[in-house]
Parts: C-alpha cells; structure tokens; sequence
C-alpha cells in the first residue's frame, strides 16, 4: 500500500468526520437556541408554507441579494449553479451503477458534459466574485485573509478539476477503484496496483483542496449553507398577533413564579 | 435654530455608491447614562472593572439566548450586498456605518472568543481582542444604528444588524456603559409613565385644552378622556402626540375618528405611552416591564380592545412583542386584532362607510407617505402580508385628492428610515441625524420637483420629531411634516354626536 494511498484514504475519512460532525453540531446549536421574539422581516408569509416558498426564493434564486446588488447576484449565482451540477456530477466517482435505482446512474452519466464544462462557469463566477472583493474599495475593507483564500482555494479546485478533464488526463478508472473502497471500507483492495490512489499531481491538489475545504467547513462562514435555514428573519411564520411565542428561558424567568 | 458645525450632505445628481472614508463618525457620540439611570434599569452604575470579562461573559449568555445572534454572527459571508443599504453609510461614508461594517464590530469579538478558527488564526480571519478602543467603537457605532433593518430586507441570510445593535447595547449596559438618552426616557416611563416624564394631570390638563380648541374650531364636542373606567377601547398613543407639533393634530385626528365611530374609547395615565425604548437597548427584561403597563392599563380600566397610535418602533413592538411579552389577553373582545393600529381602525370604518370624508378640506395639501421602518419591516397591518404599506396609503387616498409616492426603491419594504429611531433622536447626534436623512430627503425632493408635493405625511412620532428637526438643513419648511391622522381629522365632516 502506497503512502499516498494511505494519506488521502486516511485523510478523507478524517475530513468527512469533520465536516459531518462539525456541521451537525453547529445544526443542532443553531436548533437548540431559542427565538424568543418573533422577527421575521415583513412582510412575511402567514403560514409554514409560505415559509416554504420564501425560503426556496432564497437558497434557490437568491431573491434578496437579486434585489439588492446584480453584480453579486450573478457571480454567486453562476458559482453555486456551476457548483450542484459539478457536484452531481461527480457522484459517478463515488457510486457505482447497481448500487442505485434507475434512472439516478442515468441521469448522473447524462450531466456528464454539463459539469465537465459547467466548471468553467463556476470557475468565471468565483473570478468575478475575487474581482469584486480585489478592486472594490468596499468590499475589500470587509475582507480578512480568510475571505480571499476560501475563494482561492475553491478556484483550485476548480481549475485543477478542468485541467484533469481537458489536459493532463489522470487514469480516473483507477480512481474511482480507490475512491470505492474508500467508501465501502474495503481496505484489502489496497493491496492492489488497481486500486492505489492516482499519482498524479492534479488529483493529488485537486484532492487535498477538496478535503481541506471540508475540513474548514464547519469552522468557517460556509456555515451560510446551514445558517440560512434558521435565520428568524426569513424563516419566522408571521403570526405575533395570534400565537404567543414564550422562549423556555423567558417562561423560567418571568412567567414561572 | 442653531446649526451644528458640520455640513449637510449635498443631493446627489444621482444616487452613487459613496467613496468609503475610514473613522469620520468615529467621534460622533451620544451622552452616557448616568449612574442613577442605569440603576434603576437593574444594570452597574458606571464601568465596571472587569468590564472586558462581563462584556464576554454576557455575549456568551445572548448566544445561547438568541438564535438570530448566534446565526448571524456566523453565517455572514462578506459578500458585500448590504454595504451600501445603510442611510447612515450613505449619508456619513464611514465604513463601520456599512450594515457588515457595523455588524463586524461584534462579529470580529465574537470570532476571537467563541470560534476555533478566531482563537487559533485571529489574523487570518479577522478576529480581535475586546480592547477599550473596541469597546468605545462599540458604544458610538451602535448607537449610530437606527435598527431600521432596510439591511435585513437584502441580506441573502435575512442579517438583521438591529438584533446585532440590540446584543451589543445590552452587553455595553450589562458592564455599565449604557446612553442617557435611552436609559433615561426608560426610567421615565418606570417613574411617571411616559417617555417625556408628563405626569397625569399634565396630560389631563392638555387633553382638555385642546377638546376646547376642537369645540372653538368645529363647533362638535369631540372627547378625548383619560382614565376611563369601562370604555370599549384603550388607546395607546405616543407621548408626544400630546403636546409636540406636528404630532398633536394627529391625536386630534383620532379623537375625531373615534367620535366619528360612536365607540367609547380612554388613554390611560398609567400607559400614557406607545413607544418602548427597552428594545432599543435589547433588552428582554426592560423591554417586558416597559409592555406590562399596557396590560396592566387595560385590565385596570376593564376595556375590550387595544389600539395603538401613530408610533413606528411602538407598533412593532405592539404589533410583534406584545402579546408574547405581556399576554395572554384572553380578556379582550377576540374577535377584534389585539393589539390593533389606529390605521387599520380607521380604515374599517372607511370601508365600512362610517366615516364622512370631504377629500376637498385637503386640496391645498399635495401628499406624499413615509413609511416608517419598523411598522414596513417589523410589522403587519390588516390580513395580508403588505398591509401596512396599503392600509395607510388607503386611509390617505379617502381623506386626499393629490397624492404621489416617493421613487420605488425609496418606499415599501425599501423605505429609508428617518435616521433619528432606535435611540438616535437626541441633539448630540445630530450630525448623525441630519447625514442619515440624506436619501429619504433625496426621494422626497424627486416628487417635490416632479409632483409639487407640499407635505409629507406619516405614522410614527420619532419620524415626525425627527424631521420637523432635520427637513430645514436641506432646504424644506418643518410645516411640511404630517400626520396621517391630521389629514384624516381635517377632512372628518364631524356631526354632534350626542351620548352621555
């Protein structure tokens, strides 16, 4: 077993504990915290699926920011677009065809071309959104190092993901003999030449990227992918005058005497 | 009126993003509370020694409070789209008056203190020490924050910088560091029942004064009774409505309203007051205590319905809060909106036929609406989302025949607040004040020259104080401010309506 092999198969296990932990944590504290005053911003949907649709508008069409500012609107749109069906994509990685139902692995192999050069869209959005935060003197006082390197790092991803497709090749057949038995813990498998991580020094950055950005996940503002969900301001029924709305510490504070 | 030393922005030709500059409103900073005050709030006299370690302490206790602190201190991404929404940014160009710039302020402590990443990586992420400087910054810039949430309207995550400004306020009395203005006024209402300190008799000696004044004017006995024990609805206006131009002729118009509707109706001199500034200083407790006079009120008096005067933030509250922080009213007639707006009020009556409106007692008057920031984003008005933007517009139409809204992205949930709520409305601020009026002036100069509008119209006391104050640094007449309830009761054709 080759040390590489047994340096991102160790190292993917680590990040995916990670990540799922971390951001299950964070989940479960954003769940456990009250809300002790009604505040969603008005107006605001009368009932839970009003608050349905607002909340799609928002994750899906980024209607707020649509609102707010075009410019940012279409770069973050283009990236986060680019970004699911990349993603989807890449499940051919990770799956093989009898382990799902029809017609998933029909539509995975149908995306193919879509995120092969979809990446490119994600990677012109993520260009644009580090132009903006570069040379807009606004935005670049609102920045800290750490704004410009999660940009950084998703846009090697990306590039090195492109340059895998469409120059250096890798022997992705082999990979994905490794990436299975990474995934089916199927250790034995690395005794094999077949299913020892690719070399190559693409798949080796664009790799260790990958596991670096789960890695920081839950411990960065990527947490904005679960956070939306609990935001009062958007995801509040607007019904104060109907219901109240005692948060536990204020029973036990005022109300339990 | 003596003008402060500084300069009234221009208007702009058209409305750029402005050039950020660093630390100009650094000095610009409201009187602190006095030990006196801060005491009979339940918080330390003066700056406590441990300061830094309170200060901590007490933003670990919101975090577990307050799930909009939590979530909004992390999920922020510095995209960028909220940075040119704040008035005060647009009016000051001080960065830390960009709604993020503001927010960060709390958010870069928060990181130092509460995450991995802003205790191992302070640097990289842009975490910082509670210094005193922070600390200072912390006092001046969230009291430079309306919490007018026209931010929250265009966050992609719905960040409300108001709950942020609402935390750090509440964390800067907690170690004893609280405003006077805000801490006083509270005290006040503790004391004597109402923000401006007007005892009962005062108040009972003005409403007479001006039935008297009506009965000169019209000829009809209209009422305006106080601490009546047994009347149908308990009204709740703005201390101010009774004696501050223009608000004054606001209460005449709703005394006029309700004699209009043969309900019987009573203020109260223990709730003399709509508005509670316990939210403005974000806290829970206060803010509770201020809402329990209400209901106090209502029980005392022994009334059916509730209803609330011309008051932005106080309808918020009213509106969002009330019920939550001093129900359940199971006491009250459940087939009316507790608590309810004089608007919606009035515009049932309208739809219902009840009120005599002669649209021509207001032809000299070309109008346009302000909707004030917390009922637009904070509240409702009516059984549909938007309502509040309709309802008062409705009730100006039947009493107006000229009436013409402001630019589109100036009005509804896009208003621009006053810039004198949340706390602001005290003279040392001014600079603060006047700057931050800048696009709200803007819009109303756009109909002003387009539309020959002659007054702008609105609900909300700290509105109308505030622009009675500010419209003359740029160029416009304080008579030019109004309330709603002026042009309703100007255009009430009153018939004597005789029950004893």
């Amino acid at each position: 077993m080759g040390i590489w092999t047994t340096f991102y198969a160790v190292s993917f296990y680590v990040a995916t504990l990670i990540l799922i932990m971390g951001v299950g944590y964070k989940i479960v504290q954003y769940a456990k915290t009250p809300a002790p005053l009604k505040i969603p911003t008005t107006p605001a949907p009368l009932t839970t699926g009003g608050v349905v649709i607002r909340m799609l508008l928002e994750v899906i069409l980024f209607k707020s920011l649509f609102r707010s500012n075009k410019w940012i609107w279409l770069f973050a749109m283009l990236f986060h677009g680019a970004l699911w069906v990349v993603l989807l994509r890449h499940l051919r990685y990770f799956i093989a065809p009898e382990w799902v139902i029809f017609p998933i692995w029909e539509m995975v192999e149908l995306i193919q071309p879509f995120g092969k050069y979809g990446s490119f869209i994600m990677i012109f959005g993520l260009l644009g959104l580090l132009a903006r935060r570069l040379f807009i003197e606004r935005m670049r006082y609102i920045s800290s190092a750490s704004d410009y390197l999660m940009l950084i790092l998703l846009l090697v991803i990306g590039a090195s993901g492109v340059l895998m497709s469409f120059v250096t090749r890798t022997d992705i057949v082999q990979f994905k003999a490794f990436m299975l038995s990474v995934t089916c813990f199927q250790w034995q498998n690395f005794e094999l030449a077949a299913y020892q991580m690719p070399t190559d020094s693409m798949l080796l950055v664009h790799l260790g990227a990958v596991i670096l950005l789960m890695i920081v996940f839950p411990f960065s503002k990527l947490l904005h992918a679960p956070g939306v969900f609990f935001s009062p301001g958007r995801n509040q029924v607007d019904n104060p005058r109907e219901k109240r709305h005692v948060a536990p510490w204020a029973i036990k504070q005022f109300e339990a005497r | 009126m003596a003008k402060a030393k500084f300069e009234t922005p221009a208007f702009r030709p058209y409305p750029v993003i402005p050039i950020i500059k660093q630390g100009v409103m650094k000095d610009s900073r409201s009187f602190v509370a006095k030990p006196g005050m801060q005491e009979s709030l339940g918080y330390p006299g003066e700056l406590v020694d441990n300061w830094q370690e309170v200060a901590i302490n007490k933003l670990g206790e919101l975090l577990t409070k307050y799930r909009s602190l939590r979530v909004y201190l992390d999920t922020c991404v510095k995209c960028g789209s909220c940075t040119d929404k704040c008035h005060y940014f647009i009016g000051t160009n001080d960065p830390k008056n960009m709604p993020v710039g503001r927010q960060d302020l709390l958010r870069q402590v928060y990181r130092r203190y509460f995450t991995l990443a802003g205790k191992l990586f302070p640097k990289l992420v842009g975490a910082k020490d509670l210094t005193r400087d922070m600390l200072d910054d912390w006092y001046n810039y969230f009291h430079q924050c309306s919490q007018c949430r026209r931010c929250s309207v265009y966050c992609p995550y719905g960040i409300d910088t108001a709950e942020i400004s609402m935390a750090a306020r509440e964390i800067l009395d907690s170690v004893g560091y609280g405003q006077k203005y805000c801490n006083e006024i509270i005290e006040k209402v503790f004391k004597i029942g109402n923000n401006l300190g007007l005892p009962g008799p005062a108040i009972r000696n003005t409403l007479e004064g001006l039935e008297e004044d009506i009965k000169d004017e019209t000829g009809v006995d209209v009422r305006l009774p106080l601490d009546e024990e047994g009347a149908e609805i308990l009204f709740i206006p703005p201390s101010a409505d009774f004696f501050v131009e223009p608000h004054v002729d606001g209460l005449i118009g709703y005394g006029k309203v309700f004699h209009q509707a043969g309900i019987s109706w009573t203020m109260s001199s223990h709730a003399s007051e709509a508005g509670n500034f316990g939210m403005f200083i974000g806290s829970y407790e206060n803010m509770r205590r201020v809402s329990m006079r209400i209901r106090e009120a209502a029980l005392d008096l022994k009334v059916k319905r509730i209803i609330f005067g011309e008051c932005g933030h106080a309808w918020r509250v009213a509106y969002a809060f009330l019920n939550t922080l001093a129900g359940p009213f199971d006491f009250l007639d459940q087939r009316y909106p507790i608590p309810q707006h004089i608007c919606e009020f009035t515009y049932d009556l309208i739809q219902k036929g009840a009120l005599k409106l002669d649209k021509s007692a207001n032809d000299h008057r070309r109008i346009t609406y302000h909707d004030s920031c917390n009922v637009a984003r904070a509240t409702r008005m009516g059984n549909k989302p938007g309502g509040q933007f309709v309802i008062p517009r409705e009730v100006i139409k039947a009493c107006c025949n000229h009436f013409y809204d402001m630019p589109s992205d100036t009005i509804y949930d896009e208003t621009y607040c006053c810039a004198g709520g949340g706390g602001l409305l005290t003279d040392e601020l001014m600079e603060v004040r006047v700057k931050g009026a800048l696009p709200r002036m803007e819009a109303l100069k756009h109909v002003v020259d387009n539309h020959q509008v002659t007054h702008m119209a609105m609900i909300c006391a700290i509105c109308k104080s505030q622009f009675t104050k500010v419209v003359p640094y740029y160029g416009f007449d304080m008579d030019q401010i109004i309330s709603v309830h002026q042009l309703v009761g100007d255009a009430i054709v009153l018939e004597p309506n005789d029950r004893s």
